[in-house]
């Protein structure tokens, strides 16, 4: 990988930014919420990418981050009536809890075993949110009324079910956490992350706690995928187990490989790509998961680098 | 019904579990063992059996028998043969790499999940037994054809325990599973065992499959119990130990039979996966199994 210039990086991923922003005011009404839906979904995926891409970590439970997110906000909300910024740095917090519980069961396991722990939790996690259906509403979920969704700062009022406001904020929180990883993975502690990736016996023997950095790898992991769900939760007004599904964890698996793990842009991609191809091809079929399917499985065949990767290997050897 | 017919009836429900488990387990383990792969579509593959005898037993008609005793035979077969394609396909293009791996299986669960789904559809159908005697204890009847499904798997376990120990076969799958570079070097066909263990596991699958559709239902989503069963299994019982398989899965059988019958059986599957999760966490060998290599 070539040394990628500081200016050259940033002022790359603030056009994508500016893009995504200008976008806001040109998009149908359709593409407009998809689109805010999608700037949600990629910051999970980012969370997610954050592990797997630069730590080498496969996780299959990413989905109980999520959904701790979605739930701690979502039923802060619902429950105690709390307010807006209240719940959401309530489903944070229920997020980077679990994920240091979790990052220190299961990282004291590695490879296959990682994955399969990983699994598990996550399968607890979500039977948990069905068993106590009294609260979650379990298989049906629950909504968050739209009285409850109005954020108060100062004098001003924001309704969150308005579309305007909500692309905004789920681009206000795309662009902080994109900038954010984009920081940290340049930083020395992720140049540590790539190195414990590369070879964590080496990395060992320099000197570095490998296990505190994979922790705090998982623990910040986990936290970006909460306030991803907490997120959802707020914007969208629904919070349900399927989210807690095994399939959540895979979907973003799917994403970060189809963009390019271990790039800043390819969770983006990979999030963009995915949901306007079950989009479009919803159309004239409802097998959505045999795309999925074929999908994964072409990927890991003929461009395990995603399409990021791919760009990065071929012509722009600077991408982040 | 007192309480210690209740619990009989449970460990009868328990013992049928484990008999099917303890089936597709094994072909999970054989997979995991030989192959180091984890075959995360190994729970479509018992799906897959349980559809097919269901369409071989609608298609044949006559006695109910005639249809069960040509799904036990053709459905197994028609499965192993999927996997098979499936392995030399993909699984062998990615060079058995285990993450590369386990994401493919992946793609292969949402493809045979949603072809079943396009093809069979939603619905969960009956197959009838090939026989229905009922065996008549003194505090309730019991299904015979139940206790014939543990005697089968009981059976087909032993058979495949020979067939590993006793013959060419078996210890051509063993010599690759202990050390697959020196099997190469000594001329065994590592890649023609690996086509045909990846069949195999399938094939133990869709014969469990077949073995409980009559008692309960075929239906396109019920791999994924069975995957997180078989999982649970292989892992308390250390993987590539058959004989901790057998054991895993008559304890997690009995355990899920008695816990269901007293407690719900959500929670039951909450205390399953979250022991098993600490098991992998703090002994990674599992409970029978020895330290790895």
């Amino acid at each position: 990988m070539t040394e990628a210039s500081p200016a050259k990086a940033y002022s790359l991923h603030l056009g994508v930014i500016a893009l995504l922003f200008a976008l806001s005011f040109v998009l149908p009404d359709y593409h407009h919420g998809l689109i805010a839906r999608i700037m949600v979904l990629a910051v999970f995926a980012m969370g997610y990418n954050l592990l797997f891409g630069y730590v080498g970590l496969l996780s299959l439970g990413h989905a109980m981050f999520f959904a701790a997110g979605l739930y701690g906000a979502g039923l802060s909300v619902y429950h105690l009536g709390w307010s807006v910024p209240a719940a959401f740095l309530a489903g944070i917090a229920c997020g980077a809890l679990l994920a240091l519980v979790i990052g220190v069961l299961a990282l004291r396991t590695s490879g296959v075993a990682f994955m399969i722990v990983t699994m598990m939790f996550a399968q607890v996690f979500s039977l948990l949110m069905l068993y106590f259906a009294v609260w979650t509403g379990g298989d049906q979920g629950l909504v968050v009324q739209q009285a409850a969704r109005v954020l108060t700062l100062g004098g001003t009022t924001l309704d969150l079910t308005n579309p305007t406001v909500r692309y905004m904020s789920a681009l206000a929180l795309f662009s902080i956490v994109l900038l954010a990883t984009l920081a940290v993975v340049r930083s020395r502690y992720g140049r540590v992350l790539v190195a414990v990736r590369e070879n964590e016996e080496r990395t060992k023997m320099l000197g570095y706690d490998t296990f505190s950095n994979k922790l705090a790898a998982v623990v910040v992991s986990g936290t970006i995928c909460a306030a991803s769900g907490a997120a959802y939760a707020l914007l969208f007004g629904y919070v349900g187990s399927s989210f807690a599904s095994v399939q959540y964890s895979i979907l973003p698996l799917l994403w970060v490989l189809l963009g390019g793990a271990a790039t800043a842009l390819g969770p983006l991609i990979g999030t963009l790509f995915m949901y306007y191809v079950t989009d479009i091809t919803s159309g004239f079929t409802s097998a959505y998961l045999l795309i999925v399917g074929v999908a994964l499985i072409l990927l890991v065949l003929f461009f395990p680098k995603g399409i990021m990767g791919s760009i990065r290997q071929r012509w722009l050897g600077w991408l982040p | 019904m007192h309480f210690g017919p209740h619990l009989l009836l449970a460990a009868l429900e328990g013992l049928v579990t484990s008999a099917v488990l303890a089936l597709t387990a094994l072909g999970l383990s054989l997979v995991f063992g030989v192959m180091r792969v984890v075959n995360v579509a190994h729970g479509e593959f018992f799906m897959l059996g349980a559809v097919l005898a269901w369409a071989l037993s609608t298609a044949i008609s006559g006695h109910p028998a005639l249809g069960f005793v040509a799904a036990l035979v053709i459905a197994p077969l028609i499965v192993g043969a999927v996997a098979l394609v499936a392995e030399r396909m993909v699984l062998r293009r990615l060079n058995y790499n285990p993450e590369a791996t386990i994401v493919a299986t992946i793609g292969m669960l949402y493809i045979i999940q949603q072809l079943a789904l396009t093809f069979y559809g939603p619905e969960a159908r009956p197959v009838e037994p090939p026989f229905s005697y009922r065996i008549l204890l003194p505090w309730f009847g019991y299904s015979g054809y139940k206790l014939s499904v543990v005697a089968a798997s009981a059976l087909l376990l032993v058979a495949t325990w020979l067939v590993l120990t006793r013959t060419k076969v078996g210890l051509l799958m063993r010599a690759t599973q202990y050390d697959s570079e020196t099997a190469q070097a000594f001329g065994i066909p590592v890649d023609r065992v690996y086509g045909g263990v990846f069949a195999l596991g399938a094939m133990l699958a869709a014969i469990a499959a077949v073995l409980i559709v009559p008692i309960s239902q075929a239906h396109y989503l019920m791999g994924q119990d069975p995957l997180l069963l078989s999982f649970i299994v292989v892992i308390i019982g250390g993987l590539g130990s058959l004989r901790g398989t057998l054991v895993a899965a008559v304890l997690i059988g009995l355990s899920d039979g008695i816990i269901s019958m007293f407690f719900s059986p959500t929670l039951a599957k909450i205390i399953a996966t979250l022991v098993v999760a600490m098991v992998l966490v703090f002994r990674p060998q599992g409970l029978f199994g020895t330290a790895s290599r």
